[in-house]
């Protein structure tokens, strides 16, 4: 087996160690971080990704790959900029104003970053102005909001008329998420995407950075 | 802890054995077969030849009970271990012998074929918590004088789980017999791992027939299982309350229990039945009803009461459709005949007061026998104290979905059901389609019935199996099986 195989199957059984240690023989080798990244990590997170998708294996699976994702990442990452090769993409990420429940966007958070996006999560209770903002300064391609209550979600619609008023919803595209939430919610406020969970939220996002 | 239902005192069983044996004796049972009538006149029951009745005094009854096993086990055609019937052990099985099969496109009944039986025993054979087969359908592609040794026949060529199967008449259980000497290869083979168990069947009230009392004695020569199946109908052909019922129950049951053991001591058998309530409102025997489940639990505590193995035709439904009566009916069924300890569970599948089987219903009622299963497991510590650690580590990550203790503990705490089981948010409901669960059943059993592989059995027993069943059909003008 080659090394790359062998980092996407450790990245399968969530080994952190062995991806850390294979990342960096792989980096010695002299093989091309690029290489590495897409045969070796994402390759091994794409499997992962599908198997969660099909009920194979759970959650838990998920985030332990998404782990040792990340184990491998670090090293990359400045080899990767060094080498001018732009990441998969950043994403801002927090529940709307007046919403303190994070759990879920945590767990959308930990999902992207294992599928190879920057993250940058703004904890929560965040206001409409610190999404748009931030976006703008780190470049960020895509926002995505979460709401539990049903009083925080209208918040959301506000950050999207800022990104109208500033002309930036051809640059940054929205995506939102929670319980109460849904597709036709989605619609009404002018978001570009609903997802309806943290694995379909990476799906969505992929498929956003990709238009 | 395991969790227990429970609804008779030992002194009412003490009772109701009582009253039943004193109904053998005094009033007997009547059956039709002079062999039997002679075997029990020999061990000094009274026997009036001319009404073909027998009278059985305790003293026949307890020596019967002495000799019956307080368990047994079952083997799959391979010669694997699947069924242990013992203690509060339970292992589900399709309910049997459904004259119709719920199309699943038309969703309209009709007569079974062969090809539904093979589909039929490629998806059992896939579900986990089903541990055995039946001979759930009749396929009407055949004469029907061999319809009962046919299903068997396809269940062993195409499956491997053992079969709750039956004869439907005298003569088809030399054949029946013949396919499991095929598989196992001898008569002791077939006595130390047991492939299939029969069901013999009283009639109500107190009566045994010719070729059900025949099997009976055919298979105690051959020490193949039987599960006695009384069917008392409460208020028709057996008393309006439960613990007469009961009392009915027990002596047709005892009656059995004494024809079997004495013709082969040691014979294994499961003290079972069918007994259901008279609706007198439809003409009909509701096998969905609250009462006729509470039959069945409390003569599973009698079996007990007397050290032996159990069964009951639970946790199946009256409704036509896979609809909310239909899982209802089988849910609760499952769920008190699990928590009663019921050994062998017959039903799964099951629609129509056991007159149809649809295969979507049995993936489901897969899902249901997991559930219970796991139910039945009940809670028990496992690294649960002291807590403290686990829950600064809970605070401090603020989650736990990737702690070791989740890891170890993921699988064995949660019953995972299949896709059957709607467990998505609306949104993903509505993003895959909108299935009702009847979709996801029928996509589950396509599914199965690609994914099957055939049974390992060698191509010398399948062939010899198939040269059985042909000679068999031959025998009564069929030259020809239909076309697998």
């Amino acid at each position: 087996m080659d090394i790359l195989k062998k980092i996407s199957v450790s990245i399968q059984h969530g080994d952190d160690q062995s991806v850390f240690t294979l990342t960096k023989r792989a980096i010695e080798m002299n093989i091309p971080p690029k290489d590495i990244l897409d045969h070796g990590l994402i390759d091994g997170m794409n499997i992962i990704g599908d198997k969660f998708k099909h009920h194979e294996i759970f959650l838990p699976d998920v985030l332990l790959a998404a782990r040792a994702m990340y184990a491998g990442m670090d090293q990359l990452k400045p080899l990767l900029v060094k080498d001018g090769i732009p990441s998969m993409g950043k994403v801002v990420i927090g529940p709307v104003r007046g919403d303190l429940h994070d759990i879920g966007k945590n767990l959308v958070g930990i999902m992207l970053k294992g599928a190879g996006f920057d993250v940058i999560d703004l904890g929560k209770d965040v206001p409409p102005e610190k999404f748009v903002n931030t976006a703008t300064i780190e470049g960020a391609k895509i926002i995505g909001m979460s709401a539990l209550l049903t009083t925080t979600m209208p918040v959301m619609k506000e950050v999207i008329t800022i990104l109208r008023n500033q002309n930036l919803t051809d640059k940054i595209k929205t995506i939102i998420g929670g319980a109460p939430l849904s597709k036709e919610y989605a619609r009404q406020i002018g978001a570009d995407v609903y997802a309806y969970d943290a694995a379909n939220a990476v799906e969505s996002v992929k498929q956003l950075i990709q238009k | 802890m395991r969790p227990k239902i429970q609804f008779l005192e030992n002194t009412l069983i003490e009772r109701i054995i009582a009253e039943a044996k004193e109904i053998l004796s005094t009033l007997g049972v009547e059956i039709n077969n002079p062999a039997i009538l002679s075997l029990l006149s020999d061990h000094s029951a009274k026997v009036d030849i001319e009404k073909e009745r027998v009278f059985l005094h305790s003293n026949l009854v307890d020596k019967a009970l002495s000799t019956t096993p307080q368990s047994f086990r079952l083997y799959d055609t391979l010669g694997n271990e699947t069924n242990n019937f013992s203690k509060n052990n339970v292992h589900f099985t399709p309910g049997s012998a459904a004259i119709n099969i719920l199309d699943s496109n038309t969703k309209k009944i009709r007569k079974p074929t062969t090809e539904d039986y093979i589909n039929y025993v490629k998806v059992v054979s896939q579900l986990p918590h089903l541990a055995s087969q039946s001979t759930a359908f009749i396929p009407a592609d055949v004469y029907e004088k061999i319809s009962d040794s046919y299903r068997l026949f396809l269940s062993l060529l195409y499956g491997e789980k053992p079969i709750v199967t039956g004869a439907f008449t005298a003569e088809s259980f030399h054949v029946m017999k013949n396919l499991q000497l095929a598989v196992r290869g001898s008569k002791e083979a077939l006595r130390e791992k047991p492939l299939t168990i029969f069901s013999c069947c009283p009639t109500a009230p107190l009566k045994w027939s010719y070729a059900t009392s025949q099997n009976l004695i055919d298979c105690a020569k051959y020490s193949i299982p039987v599960e006695f199946i009384s069917m008392p109908l409460s208020g028709f052909v057996a008393p309006v309350t439960l613990t007469g019922t009961l009392i009915q129950h027990t002596a047709e049951t005892l009656s059995g229990i004494v024809i079997g053991q004495l013709t082969n001591p040691g014979t294994p058998i499961l003290y079972g039945g069918s007994p259901a309530i008279f609706d007198v409102r439809y003409e009909t025997t509701p096998m969905g009803a609250i009462e006729t489940m509470m039959i069945d639990c409390a003569y599973n505590e009698i079996g007990k009461y007397l050290d032996l193995p159990t069964q009951a035709y639970i946790s199946l439904s009256d409704s036509k459709q896979l609809d909310a009566q239909a899982g209802l009916e089988s849910g609760i069924g499952a769920t008190l005949a699990a928590l009663a300890g019921i050994n062998n569970i017959s039903g799964p599948g099951m629609l129509d007061f056991e007159s149809c089987q649809s295969l979507e219903k049995l993936v489901l009622d897969n899902e249901i026998c997991g559930m219970v299963s796991r139910l039945i497991e009940g809670i028990n510590p496992k690294e649960d104290f002291p807590a403290i650690s686990l829950f600064t580590e809970l605070l401090d990550e603020k989650h736990l979905l990737i702690a070791d203790h989740t890891r170890r503990y993921l699988r064995d705490e949660h019953f995972f059901p299949g896709p059957v089981i709607d467990r998505a948010n609306r949104s993903r409901w509505i993003e895959e389609g909108e299935k009702t669960l009847f979709d996801r059943a029928q996509g589950e059993v396509e599914k199965l019935i690609k994914s099957y592989q055939p049974s390992q059995l060698s191509d010398e027993i399948k062939n010899e199996l198939i040269q059985l069943m042909e000679r068999e059909a031959q025998r009564f003008g069929q030259e020809k099986l239909p076309k697998r």
